[in-house]
């Protein structure tokens, strides 16, 4: 069941991804194609996350192919609350393409299959990786909302004749909607750091580089908003932040194999 | 029942004459129920591009003259610059009149209002009616299935669209005004109309600035002012006459801090310009001069000729419904007769049978749907006839067939 619920979410999300490359070209029907896409493909997502919990009678997503699933399914379920408008159509020419390719990944490394359970306790996970996933897609959306945001400055900087060819959402939007993903998302890599921090003072263990990378992920996230209201960074300085800080989630996303579900 | 088109429009008409025979709807009202008179149809449509008299009549040549003379009478020296369309090509340029696609700026939105409002003034009846609200559903449709409306036709405009790009809505953004030029007054509207809120008013001469900022409702402000309250300011629309610049990279770059990275969009429409082109380099900060907005005029009127493109083929489409409704109308009464003929005969053929109430009710089902399913295939045939220009054949045929010819 779940391996046949796997396919129409990628056939979803893929034509999702075609479409929003049909909407640069030729705005309109493309994009509203896009959006439906995204919403049947996250619903049936939905569904295979759903049966797999079942199956599992838990939490299910303890590989790091099974928490990619969940990764995409949270990343997609972000985008979503703002990616049917048609201003924000442009961001999920950043999202659905790297959606599909972690959801293949996820698929490859056996994270959309049933009977993958960790080794771990299901609350810690439910809380721990939860969290963790959680802030992380949110970074992920505010990454592409700072990543349209440069997009949008540079046409505007460079008096682009073209610019209403294409609706992209407005500059001081970008900012706010990227700092308040961030806003929202920080407070839930700060709970999943410290469920850690406790698990890990309970259990005994080191404190690896992939924990260090988390740590120093948290700090360029607090220095965001720290510097945003206390010292006005906004705009182009804070796009940047947003899109190191999502170089360094991309690090912890691809060492997590190496260090936490290696053991 | 034909329909008639008489008018005049910008693309024969100068201002001079059109201003003349201009309308507002009151009037436009009153001159449609003049001619439609106790059985006919009309609408007029004035606007400043246009004043068209729309008539449905039973006799086309009639209308025609009639709707002539009461344009003349506006103004005598229309006579040149009339046209006159029938039927098809009538509906047809009705709907691309709807779509914004027979403006001055293709695809202006203004004029799809402006034809509900001549369309509720006139004196409608089904043909008229049938064929404005077809118009009325082709200008809706070419603007939510195209783009034609989407980006701005003229500096003034292009101005508060760049804008919205910056802030996205503009309601309650702070907008500082420096001189007032004619175009300057016109970005200044078509702020305001956005939601913008004129803060500042500044110029040369302090009386001047207090009457400007009267109109506007703002603060006036002496030029030398206007760097202490930059920092307040979201828009700063610049227009004077002055040979220096009126605001420099340094200005602005000293206002930068108190603005805690808050984007300010300047608007540069004077010609020597007024503000230092170098202030674009900073950060947060976006100039544009008269060319850029020029520029990007220029290039949203050939995506908008680009989208008409597209528009004409809906257009097209709804034109041909409603042609393809207003000829079946031909056969109508035929139909009618054909329906009326058949239902006679089965009411006396049921009314000779001896039967019972139950019988009778059974009786008159099975008859009724008898006749409904065997003269449905006709109907649909007869009207796909009219479509097609035979319908009055087709018509002639099913009277002399069934023998309806008195029903004519």
């Amino acid at each position: 069941m779940a391996e046949l619920l796997f396919w129409p979410a990628l056939l979803a999300y893929s034509e999702a991804a075609v479409a929003y490359f049909g909407e640069t070209r030729h705005p309109g029907m493309p994009g509203r194609l896009a959006t439906w896409g995204v919403r049947i493909g996250w619903l049936v997502q939905t569904a295979l996350l759903a049966v797999q919990a079942a199956r599992a009678e838990g939490f299910p997503w303890s590989t790091w192919a099974g928490s990619l699933n969940l990764f995409v399914w949270l990343v997609v379920g972000a985008y979503l609350i703002w990616g049917c408008q048609p201003r924000y159509r442009l961001l999920g020419l950043g999202v659905l393409p790297l959606a599909v390719v972690l959801f293949v990944l996820a698929r490859l490394g056996g994270g959309t299959g049933i009977g993958t359970r960790g080794h771990y306790s299901n609350l810690f996970l439910v809380l721990h990786v939860g969290l963790v996933l959680a802030a992380f897609a949110g970074f992920t959306l505010a990454a592409a909302l700072s990543a349209l945001y440069l997009w949008q400055e540079r046409r505007l900087k460079r008096r682009e004749a073209t610019i209403f060819r294409l609706h992209a959402p407005a500059l001081s939007r970008l900012d706010e909607l990227s700092a308040r993903t961030i806003a929202i998302a920080l407070p839930a890599l700060t709970l999943g750091i410290a469920v850690g921090i406790v698990r890990l003072s309970d259990r005994g263990g080191g404190f690896d580089a992939l924990m260090a990378v988390t740590v120093l992920t948290w700090a360029v996230y607090g220095s965001y908003l720290l510097l945003r209201f206390t010292a006005g960074w906004r705009g182009r300085r804070a796009a940047y932040i947003g899109l190191v800080g999502f170089l360094l989630v991309a690090v912890v996303r691809l060492a997590l194999p190496i260090t936490h579900f290696a053991t | 029942m034909s329909v008639v088109l008489v008018g005049i429009s910008h693309h024969r008409a100068p201002i001079e004459l059109r201003e003349r025979a201009a309308l507002d709807i009151e009037r436009a009202g009153e001159l449609a129920r003049t001619l439609a008179g106790d059985t006919g149809e009309a609408v007029c449509l004035s606007t400043c591009n246009r004043t068209e008299l729309y008539l449905a009549d039973g006799s086309p040549d009639e209308a025609e003259r009639k709707a002539e003379a009461a344009l003349l009478a506006l103004e005598s020296e229309l006579g040149p610059a009339l046209y006159r369309l029938h039927n098809e090509a009538a509906a047809l340029h009705l709907c691309r009149v709807a779509a914004g696609l027979d403006s001055l700026v293709p695809g202006e939105g203004e004029i799809l209002g402006q034809v509900r409002e001549a369309h509720r003034a006139g004196a409608t009846g089904p043909v008229l009616d049938r064929l404005f609200r077809q118009a009325l559903h082709a200008g809706r449709k070419v603007r939510a299935q195209t783009a034609i409306g989407e980006s701005p036709a003229s500096v003034s405009s292009a101005a508060a669209a760049l804008a919205e790009q910056v802030f996205g809505d503009l309601s309650g953004r702070e907008i500082l005004v420096v001189g007032a030029g004619k175009v300057s007054e016109l970005a200044v509207r078509n702020l305001v109309t956005r939601g913008a809120n004129i803060a500042f008013v500044a110029n040369r001469t302090a009386e001047r600035a207090a009457e400007l900022a009267h109109e506007f409702g703002a603060e006036p402000l002496p030029l030398d002012r206007i760097e202490e309250e930059l920092a307040r300011a979201d828009v700063v629309l610049s227009s004077t006459s002055s040979p220096d610049w009126v605001l420099t990279r340094e200005q602005v770059a000293r206002s930068l801090p108190a603005r805690r990275g808050r984007p300010l969009f300047l608007i540069d429409v004077a010609v020597p310009r007024d503000l230092d082109p170098s202030i674009h380099e900073l950060d947060g900060c976006y100039l544009y001069d008269i060319d850029d907005l020029e520029a990007v005029v220029a290039e949203t009127l050939a995506g908008r000729r680009r989208e008409a493109e597209r528009a004409e083929a809906i257009v097209a489409d709804e034109a041909e419904e409603f042609v393809a409704w207003h000829v079946s109308l031909d056969v109508v009464p035929a139909i009618a007769s054909l329906r009326a003929r058949a239902e006679e005969i089965r009411n006396a053929e049921l009314q000779r049978a001896k039967l019972n109430d139950a019988e009778r009710r059974a009786a008159e089902s099975v008859t009724a749907a008898v006749l409904n399913k065997l003269l449905h295939l006709p109907t649909i045939r007869m009207k796909q006839a009219a479509a097609a220009a035979d319908g009055v054949i087709y018509a002639d045929a099913v009277r002399h067939l069934f023998g309806l010819e008195d029903e004519r």
